[in-house]
């Protein structure tokens, strides 16, 4: 593996160049929040910047997005016919994504990309994107990655990862698509690789023994669903939720939507709009019935889908990263460690 | 990469009132290109689509038509909230989309050389319907052995496909047990009474060569079930189809799930074994 040296004085030259070929999106900082937007020509990425509010996931998978568009009017042709709305694929790469939010992307990847179907919106934006990562020399208190299957200097999504070593960067070319990058910024500083592995996997080691919590998962996979599911612990969880669908929005490995269609004049628009399972609308039927309309069952619905359901079909761990947005904001602290560490633990009453 | 939210356009071709109370409606369709037409007449009975009308939304429906019919689709449509409300108000000749076939179907594979018994209640026989078609066609019926169908709705008005069902009570390659709640019609020459128990008097006593499909309203699946079992039916024997709020109808937009099922994509038919494995969110 190839490491290269970017000497901060080079960054923003470094950055310059790179839009010339690729549109990017990096941390900036609006209002009180960190949020990943489009860099505009003289805009940077905030590379001191600590978790952004939502998660890098809207580059390839927009809060609302239009799907398909047709026209009503009766007096053209092909009215009412629905095609696809035409996007712009060029290249794109996202700068300073943290490694776990970069593992959240595999894991959206894994649902929208499949061998029945491909989801082409977000299979031609995750085609389109190269991810340079930057590894979390400093884990927030909320951060328990390092017990989700990624860590504060994981590799796992990302074509680039850039260690901060406070006057240069180091930069580790994890895939062609990264080198590609690396040229087009033009970093090629090469450097002792095996004094620069060295160095990185001292921080690596430092990072992660800063992560102060953890969560056990070793028992979920063998944990029988009803079992889990009929579990005593559901009502004290769910019992101070207010339904608000924080929890969702904010997490990167959310992937629910749902679809409305929009008319303006004559053009219509198919629209997926961002969904949470905590709304009961979520599942209301035409007729009134619904399958989880009591704020326990969505509650449950989350934590299960995310530490039970998804590992049984993927068998390729839990659905959450570590990242701690919901944890953090979640306005009245319910905590998916507290809840994972019950289910990893619950003994079925053997008693009926 | 082809786009599965992009519905086939369709014109329609012809509408006709299903029940008495005018709150269902069939609808024939026809595909504008007859490439997309043979896409979608691949499908197998059991399977859903999503009706697309521009502007207004999409909804999941069972293909009430069969393989075994060419040149259209059916559907047969509840008036209920807002697509299905706009849907009624259509006219021959509007021009809106189908996408599918999704979901999977009965087993057919599995149902071969095996006796048969259809049960169904209320507007869920759409599917049913298609399955029926296609096993009475000349090319399948020596497939399978007895067929028995008990279907119910509340009046004789409230029948869906009644035409074709007296028929079916004519033949004697299939036996039917169509009854109703009840009925002030004294000609009325077929059962009364509610699905659950016409099943317990009516449906075959299970063998090992014996299915039972079952789709309806959630209150007839529950009093059936222990119908079925009282005939010795398990619940590997048992086939049923379950609906959810549904969107995308492809498993991607996460919200028809039961446990680590989708319904639209791993169903929406299951075996009772299979059902009794996940959460009953349905
Ligand atoms: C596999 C399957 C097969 C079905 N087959 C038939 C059929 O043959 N005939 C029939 O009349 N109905 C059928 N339904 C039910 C039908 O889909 C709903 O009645 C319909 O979606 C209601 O839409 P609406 O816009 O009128 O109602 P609204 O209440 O306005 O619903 C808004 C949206 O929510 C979704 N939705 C609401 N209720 C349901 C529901 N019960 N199931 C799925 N999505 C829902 C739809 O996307 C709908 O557009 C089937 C449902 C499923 C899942
Ligand atoms: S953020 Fe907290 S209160 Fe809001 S829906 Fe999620 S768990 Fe409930
Ligand atoms: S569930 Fe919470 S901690 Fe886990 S990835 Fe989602 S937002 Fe982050
Ligand atoms: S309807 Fe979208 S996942 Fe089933």
């Amino acid at each position: 593996m190839k490491v290269i040296k970017i000497n901060k004085k080079d960054w923003e030259n470094g950055i310059n160049q790179s839009k010339k070929e690729y549109q990017l999106f990096g941390p900036v900082k609006e209002k009180d929040n960190y949020i990943f937007k489009k860099l505009q020509l003289d805009e940077y990425p905030d590379m001191e910047h600590k978790d952004t509010l939502v998660s890098p996931k809207s580059i390839l998978f927009p809060q609302t997005e239009k799907i398909l568009q047709t026209n009503l009017d009766e007096s053209i042709d092909d009215h009412h016919i629905m095609k696809q709305v035409k996007k712009d694929y060029s290249k794109r790469a996202v700068i300073s994504i943290k490694p776990y939010d970069a593992k959240a992307i595999q894991i959206l990847n894994l649902n929208f990309d499949t061998d029945e179907y491909k989801d082409p919106y977000w299979c031609e934006a995750y085609k389109a994107t190269t991810f340079i990562g930057l590894a979390v020399n400093n884990p927030s208190v909320f951060d328990f990655s390092s017990s989700t299957n990624t860590g504060p200097f994981a590799e796992q999504g990302l074509d680039v990862l850039l260690i901060d070593c406070s006057k240069e960067y180091l930069a580790k070319v994890l895939t062609d698509k990264g080198q590609a990058f690396l040229d087009v910024a033009g970093f090629n500083q090469e450097t002792d690789n095996k004094k620069a592995i060295e160095i990185i996997n001292n921080m690596k080691k430092k990072a992660e023994n800063a992560i102060s919590s953890q969560i056990s998962t070793q028992n979920l996979k063998d944990k029988n669903t009803l079992d889990l599911y009929e579990a005593p612990f559901w009502d004290d969880i769910a019992f101070s939720c207010i339904n608000c669908g924080t929890c969702s929005f904010v997490c990167p490995t959310c992937w629910c939507f749902d679809i409305q269609d929009e008319t303006k004049g004559n053009l219509s628009y198919r629209i997926r709009n961002w969904d949470t399972c905590m709304s009961p609308l979520f599942t209301l039927h035409a007729s009134g019935h619904n399958p989880r309309g009591e704020k326990t069952m969505r509650v449950r619905q989350r934590f299960m889908h995310k530490l039970k359901y998804f590992l049984d079909k993927y068998d390729n761990g839990i659905m959450c990263v570590g990242c701690g947005r919901c944890v953090k904001l979640c306005p009245v602290n319910i905590d998916i460690r507290k809840v994972c560490n019950l289910m990893n633990s619950h003994e079925p009453d053997t008693d009926n | 990469m082809e786009n599965p939210y992009i519905p086939y356009p369709v014109v329609i071709d012809d509408i006709k009132i299903a029940t008495e109370d005018k709150s269902l409606k069939t609808f024939k369709f026809v595909f504008l290109n007859k490439q997309d037409e043979k896409k979608f007449s691949l499908y197998k009975a059991g399977q859903f689509a999503e009706l697309s009308i521009p502007g207004i939304g999409e909804i999941p429906i069972g293909i009430a038509s069969s393989p075994v019919e060419k040149g259209f689709v059916k559907f047969t449509v509840f008036k209920t909230g807002v697509v299905t409300s706009h849907l009624h108000n259509m006219k021959v000749g509007d021009i809106m989309g189908i996408r599918g076939p999704l979901g999977n179907w009965y087993p057919w594979d599995m149902l071969k050389g095996k006796n048969v018994v259809i049960i169904g209640g209320g507007f869920a026989f759409t599917t049913l319907r298609s399955s029926i078609i296609y096993m009475l066609d000349p090319a399948n019926r020596s497939q399978f052995g007895n067929i028995d169908v008990v279907y119910g709705a509340r009046t004789p008005g409230m029948l869906l496909y009644r035409d074709e069902l007296y028929e079916w009570e004519t033949r004697d390659d299939i036996n039917m047990h169509i009854t109703v709640d009840g009925t002030n019609d004294s000609d009325w020459k077929y059962n009364v009474g509610f699905v659950p128990a016409i099943v317990e008097k009516k449906a075959p006593k299970a063998d090992l060569n014996t299915y039972a499909i079952v789709c309806g309203p959630p209150i007839m699946i529950k009093f059936t079930e222990p119908a079925l079992k009282k005939l010795g039916y398990n619940e590997k024997q048992i086939i049923m189809s379950l609906e959810n709020r549904m969107k995308c109808g492809i498993g991607m937009c996460g919200r028809c799930n039961i446990g680590k099922e989708l319904v639209c994509k791993d169903g929406p038919v299951f075996t009772l074994e299979e059902i009794n494995k996940t959460p009953k969110e349905y």
